[in-house]
This record gives structure tokens, C-alpha cells and sequence, in this order.
């Protein structure tokens, strides 16, 4: 690891002054994630601004109905939060799935969204990664793709997202609101993360020096139901292979609204918008359910080592869906 | 670049210079001498390096102890001030849960941050209702120290300890 030097922020303002003064200044949060790319030598910034005391670790509820959520706020608190349990069960659960008690109560909403991808490659500065190392190639073309992309990817990169928080976040049109140089501004969640193209460097949209300062959350209707379900390599403790983020409202038996987003699939939590206009208006019944899952799919472009994910997320999305429409109608 | 920090690690107020680089949990072990927390992987992978900070659970190889200036750390160590060990403690040795002992100090940590966060009513990965009551099941006492690993395999015997110290708290 190479010396840095360190600066804990006093407040927003003197954060982004911080970061910006310098072009390799990175931001602090719980750590979970920088330390390790610290260590690993994946990164090395000259300076590191700790933004994980500033006051914007609360959760408040919104004028329309909505809740505001600090970028700061612990992973294990927003998870706990009664709010959250109680109006966006899919957002609790993503959260408990994720890492480990340990990890969720350093982790934080900010740190969360910006977490890199787990790609083998990319951790390992030995192989050659676009995303690493811009131009050097892609390991996992030819490599080890169990945890890799089939959507959205390009010859550059297969990587995907891991962040579980954000599969939920993108279901509920979330907005990350952002703190610049240049002023505030807020940005769809769906739009956040970007999808790798012949930019395998840019995980998303944030410009430098930016920091985010909060994420909001929309109010749901009381009669939407939703979960989040994880398959994974082992039962705890592990990132996913395929997650579905689902929010479902039927109404005599029709769907009236559908929120779906995908995690473990693409370089982004994917919005599974076909899926969710196939159902629109459609009986809440499982075989609807399979067309949308199968509308979805069928652009998925999978690696060989990552085929088995088409069938899996097909799969878990209508079991999820389908677990939502009985609960709805007991 | 260094930094001057203050810890209070174990009832014990320690100021020290530390690299910007450091751990805390390089603190504790290299600068304190408080060798209770053990370095495992150092990625925040096994959970052997758990301490409680400002009385919850971390992992402290992926903390920074710049960043945690002013904290107060607990470890497994000062879980047991004097000769009198923590009720974690004695189940532990009771139950028989542990070979090497590599991982224990972490484990006893983890089951004490557990414990509070039970009592707290906060729901784990396998609570069926979210906004129900907790109860420590088998399955939830096994998700909720899921971040600690134990090469040794004496899984069994922690939950055990869990339940041997549960029981001795119901009322
Ligand atoms: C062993 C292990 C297992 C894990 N398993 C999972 C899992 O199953 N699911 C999952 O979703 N995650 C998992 N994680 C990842 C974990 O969720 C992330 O490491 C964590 O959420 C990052 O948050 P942090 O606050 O620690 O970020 P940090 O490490 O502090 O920062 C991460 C990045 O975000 C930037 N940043 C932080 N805050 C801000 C801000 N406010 N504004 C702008 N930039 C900011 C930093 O500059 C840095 O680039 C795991 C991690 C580990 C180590
Ligand atoms: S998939 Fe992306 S992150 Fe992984 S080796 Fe290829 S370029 Fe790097
Ligand atoms: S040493 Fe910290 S989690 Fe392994
Ligand atoms: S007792 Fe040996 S690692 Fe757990």
C-alpha cells in the first residue's frame, strides 16, 4: 500500500472542496471496500477524504411520502430502520443478504452503491483487466465467468455489479442525490450505473469530487408487495449469482403496477423493463409471469461459464412474482 | 503521512502516531500489543479480527484506525477483566467449541455484538416476518455468525455455546 495522505471532512462542502483539489483524492466511507483495493494494490490514491462523520447518517421521511436516506447510514441501521422493514421489505432484505453483520455495520448507503465489482480479475492485479488497467484486456473472456455478466456486457467487459442494496433501489426508481464542485443534483438510480461499453473504467456517472449525500426513496402504495430473493453458492455470507428485486400490486387478480430489477446479471442492477411492461395489465398468474421472465431473457447473451444464469434468473423471477401474487391474495 | 489518535480499547485510553495506513486492527495487535483480535485473511472475509467498536461488531482489518480516532474497542481480551471470564467466554470453553482457537476471540466477539443486536429486535437474512419479534433459533443464531469462519469446523459446538449462554440469560 502506498502512503496517502488523510482528511476527515468537516462538513459537505469542505469534502468536495478536498476532493476536488486533487485528481486522485478518493473518498472514505466504512472502508469494507477501499481498504481491501487499498491492500490489493488495485488502487492508490494520494489522499483520502473520510466523509463516514458526516451528519448525513439519518433517515427522514420525504414531503410526498417517500423517505430520505443519508449516504452515510449504516447498512445493518437501514436494515433495521422499522421504516424500511415495514414500507420496503425488498430494500431490508437485499440489505441482510449482503456480506456479514461485521461488514453491514461499517458499510454504508454511499460506500454501497460505489463498491466494485468482485470480477477474480480485476482483484487481482497480476491478470490483465479494461477495467483495471484501461486497454490490457479482459481475463474472463477466456477465463473463470461463474460470476459474470448476461446482459448488458461488451467485449471489453463481463463484469457485473455486486452490490445486492442496489438490485431493490433500481426496482423503486431510487434517486442518488449527488454533491459537486459545480452544485447539486439528483440522479435516477437506473441511470447511476453505467454498462460497460468501451468504458469498462467507469463504473458510473459520477464526475470527480462528486459525493453522495443521500438517497431517495419513492412511496410505494400500502397494497404493493415485494421481496428480494438471493441464489447463491452457499446459503450465507456470499455475493449472488442471480438476486431478483420484485414489487408487485394486483388488484381482482390483474396486475396493476410491477417493479422488477435484477442483480448478479450486468455491470448494473438491471431494470427489468420488458418483463415489467409484458405484465402490466396481465392476469397475476405464473404463466404471465414465465412470458415476462422469458421477454426479459431473451437478450441475455451469456458466456459459456455464465449460462446457466439465463435459466436461474428465469426461474427465480417467477418464483418470486409468483410467491408475491399468493401472498397477495391470502 | 501520520496521525495522532486516541483509543480507548479494553477500559484503557491509549494515545499513539499511526501511519495513515494502518489498521485497527494492525493497531491493536502491532502498536497495543492486544493480540486477542487475529488476522486471518486481512479482506474482511473470516471474521477473526472481530471487535466491538463503540459496542458493535467489525471487522477491524478493513478499518482504518485513522478513521475510528476516538473510538472505543472492545475485544475479547477485555470481555474478561480480571480472572472472572465473560458468560461468551465460558460457554465456549463449557461447550467445547473451539480446536485451534484461531478464530475464538473473534467468534466470542461476534456472539456478544449478536446478542445486543437480538435484543435490539433487529431481523437477520432468515426471519420470516421483518417487523416480528426475534428468536434465536438454530437457524437465525447459524445465518447470524455466518461472517465468521472456522477452519477448524466447530460450528456445532458455537451454537451451542449460543444456546448454553441464552439459556443461562432467560430469566
Ligand atoms: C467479504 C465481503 C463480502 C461482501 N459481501 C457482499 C454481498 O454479499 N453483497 C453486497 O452487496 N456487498 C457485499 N460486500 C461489499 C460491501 O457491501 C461493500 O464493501 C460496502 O457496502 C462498501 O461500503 P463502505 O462504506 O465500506 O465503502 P468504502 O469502502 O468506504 O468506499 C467504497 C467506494 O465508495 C466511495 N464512497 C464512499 N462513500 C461515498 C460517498 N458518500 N460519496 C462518494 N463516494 C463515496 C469510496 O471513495 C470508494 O470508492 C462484501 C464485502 C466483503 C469485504
Ligand atoms: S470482466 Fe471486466 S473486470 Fe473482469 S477482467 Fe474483464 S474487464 Fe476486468
Ligand atoms: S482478518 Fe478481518 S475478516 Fe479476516
Ligand atoms: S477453532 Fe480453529 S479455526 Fe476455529
Amino acid at each position: 500500500m502506498i502512503p496517502f495522505d488523510y482528511h476527515r471532512a468537516t462538513d459537505v462542502e469542505d469534502a468536495v472542496r478536498t476532493a476536488t483539489s486533487r485528481p486522485d483524492a478518493t473518498y472514505l466511507a466504512g472502508g469494507t471496500n477501499l481498504v481491501d483495493h487499498l491492500r490489493l494494490g488495485i488502487t492508490s490514491p494520494s489522499l483520502l477524504v473520510d466523509v463516514s462523520r458526516l451528519p448525513f447518517d439519518d433517515i427522514d421521511p420525504l414531503p410526498d411520502g417517500g423517505v430520505r436516506v443519508g449516504a452515510g447510514v449504516r447498512n445493518s441501521d437501514l436494515a433495521a430502520h422499522p421504516t424500511i422493514r415495514r414500507d420496503y421489505p425488498m430494500l431490508a432484505a437485499a440489505l441482510l443478504a449482503g456480506a456479514s453483520w461485521q461488514l453491514r455495520n461499517l458499510a454504508t448507503t454511499g460506500g454501497n452503491l460505489l463498491q466494485r465489482t468482485r470480477c477474480a480479475y480485476f482483484q487481482n492485479p497480476a491478470t490483465p483487466c479494461n477495467k483495471r488497467e484501461p486497454g490490457s484486456g479482459c481475463s474472463a473472456l477466456a477465463g473463470w465467468q461463474r460470476h459474470h455478466a448476461i446482459l448488458g456486457a461488451s467485449e471489453h467487459c463481463v463484469a457485473v455489479h455486486p452490490s445486492d442494496m442496489a438490485v431493490p433501489l433500481a426496482a423503486l426508481d431510487a434517486t442518488v442525490r449527488l454533491t459537486g464542485a459545480h452544485g447539486d443534483r439528483g440522479v435516477p438510480l437506473t441511470a447511476f450505473h453505467r454498462l460497460p461499453g468501451d468504458e469498462p473504467r467507469r463504473d458510473t456517472v459520477l464526475e470527480h469530487g462528486e459525493l453522495i449525500t443521500a438517497v431517495d426513496l419513492p412511496r410505494l402504495p400500502p397494497t404493493t408487495r415485494s421481496a428480494y430473493r438471493k441464489v447463491r453458492d452457499r446459503a450465507s455470507y456470499a455475493f449472488a449469482l442471480v438476486s431478483v428485486a420484485a414489487a408487485l400490486t394486483v388488484t381482482d387478480g390483474v396486475v396493476r403496477d410491477v417493479r422488477i430489477a435484477l442483480g448478479g446479471v450486468a455491470h448494473k442492477p438491471w431494470r427489468a423493463t420488458r418483463a415489467e411492461e409484458t405484465l402490466r395489465g396481465a392476469d397475476a398468474r405464473p404463466a404471465s409471469f414465465r412470458a415476462a421472465a422469458e421477454a426479459e431473457l431473451a437478450e441475455a447473451e451469456p458466456l459459456p461459464g455464465s449460462a446457466f444464469k439465463t435459466t436461474m434468473a428465469r426461474e427465480a423471477l417467477v418464483s418470486v412474482l409468483t410467491g408475491l401474487a399468493e401472498e397477495g391474495a391470502r | 503521512m501520520e496521525a495522532e489518535i486516541r483509543l480507548r480499547v479494553d477500559g484503557t485510553t491509549h494515545t499513539l502516531r499511526v501511519d495513515t495506513r494502518t489498521s485497527l486492527l494492525d493497531a491493536l495487535r502491532d502498536r497495543l500489543g492486544n493480540t486477542s483480535p487475529k488476522k486471518g485473511c486481512d479482506h474482511g472475509q473470516c471474521g477473526s479480527c472481530t471487535v466491538l467498536l463503540d459496542g458493535r461488531r467489525i471487522t477491524s482489518c478493513l478499518a482504518l484506525a485513522v478513521s475510528h480516532d476516538g473510538a472505543e474497542v472492545t475485544t475479547a481480551d477485555g470481555l474478561a477483566p480480571g480472572d472472572t471470564l465473560h458468560p461468551v467466554q465460558r460457554a465456549f470453553l463449557d461447550q467445547d467449541a473451539f480446536q485451534c482457537g484461531y478464530c475464538t476471540p473473534g467468534q466470542v466477539c461476534s456472539v456478544v455484538g449478536m446478542l445486543a443486536e437480538a435484543t435490539d429486535g433487529r431481523p437477520s437474512h432468515v426471519t420470516g416476518e421483518l417487523t416480528g419479534p426475534v428468536q434465536l433459533t438454530d437457524e437465525e443464531i447459524r445465518e447470524r455468525l455466518s461472517g465468521n469462519l472456522c477452519r477448524c469446523g466447530a460450528y456445532v459446538n458455537i451454537v451451542a455455546a449460543v444456546r448454553q449462554t441464552l439459556a443461562e440469560e432467560a430469566p
